[in-house]
């Protein structure tokens, strides 16, 4: 029997995976790639919480979290596309128009 | 057999996001992801929540990664060539700083005395379109209204930011 432990100590793996790729990787796009996962992972503890509690209103929290997922999606995708029109780059370490 | 399954899947969405972050190639990343995405719904569908996992196949794997291709295309971009080669002391702080949430998430994870219960028993009739609907459109109505003013103000925006033609830098 798989108890909820294992579904939370998957999600934190999974969270930090993300985390180290939004700190290493320098392309704009691969770094809104690890968002997503991190994004994935809080809403598998959300789900496994639910589940455990016999509970729906995690899973409605989820919902939620998809729909501000794809809205930030669509505006980050956007602003990569804007910034590549100006610099031709989407390496974050070459973009350096609002640092001081 | 689900704990198998569950072994399966959790190998799958740890060696895909894996791919993702460590891959050169951006359409190589794209395409982990949609396994990764798929790997998380079968996850959902152990947990008994067949809706959210239908969704999430239709929204993330369907919508979200078409649009990071769709992107990643108009972009043409090439490979990173240095992704790991040379050795700097911030992807080093930075991996450390990674380890260092995991570390703090497992202890927060294994300090936690509270006995958890087996799986409720209502658990089978939670996860059903029928059920989050019925929460949906009652107790979360206002919610749900809003989220519509929410993704038309993204796409109105996206569309605004991806057409403007900004003045560069020097003008």
């Amino acid at each position: 029997m798989i108890i909820t432990s294992w579904y939370l100590a998957l999600s934190a793996v999974l969270f930090s995976i993300g985390v180290i790729g939004v700190l290493t990787r320098k392309n704009a796009i691969v770094i809104l790639m690890s968002v997503e996962i991190m994004l994935n992972a809080v809403n598998l503890t959300l789900v496994s919480f639910s589940a455990e509690m016999g509970d729906v209103h995690g899973q409605i929290i989820v919902f939620f979290s998809l729909c501000v997922a794809a809205a930030e999606v669509a505006v980050g995708l956007a602003i990569i596309i804007a910034i590549y029109r100006n610099n031709l780059t989407v390496d974050i370490s070459k973009i350096n128009l609002l640092r001081w | 057999m689900i704990t198998y399954l569950f072994l399966f899947f959790a190998l799958l969405a740890l060696g895909t996001a894996i791919l993702v972050v460590t891959n050169k190639s951006t359409v190589n990343s794209a395409l982990a992801l949609v396994f990764h995405m798929l790997s998380i719904a079968g996850l959902y569908l152990l947990l008994r929540a067949q809706f959210l996992a239908v969704v999430q196949v239709l929204v993330y794997a369907g919508a979200i990664v078409v649009l990071f291709l769709f992107v990643i295309m108009l972009l043409n971009l090439e490979k990173e060539e240095n992704l790991f080669a040379e050795f700097s002391f911030k992807h080093a702080a930075a991996f450390f700083a990674g380890i260092a949430v995991l570390a703090q998430l497992l202890y927060a994870l294994g300090s936690w005395t509270g006995v958890l219960p087996e799986f409720a028993d209502q658990m089978i009739a939670i996860g059903t379109v029928e059920a989050i609907g019925d929460e949906l459109f009652t107790t979360y109505l206002l919610p749900f209204e809003v989220t519509a003013i929410l993704l038309t103000a993204a796409v109105v925006g996206a569309l605004m930011i991806a057409q403007r033609k900004l003045k560069s830098r020097d003008q």
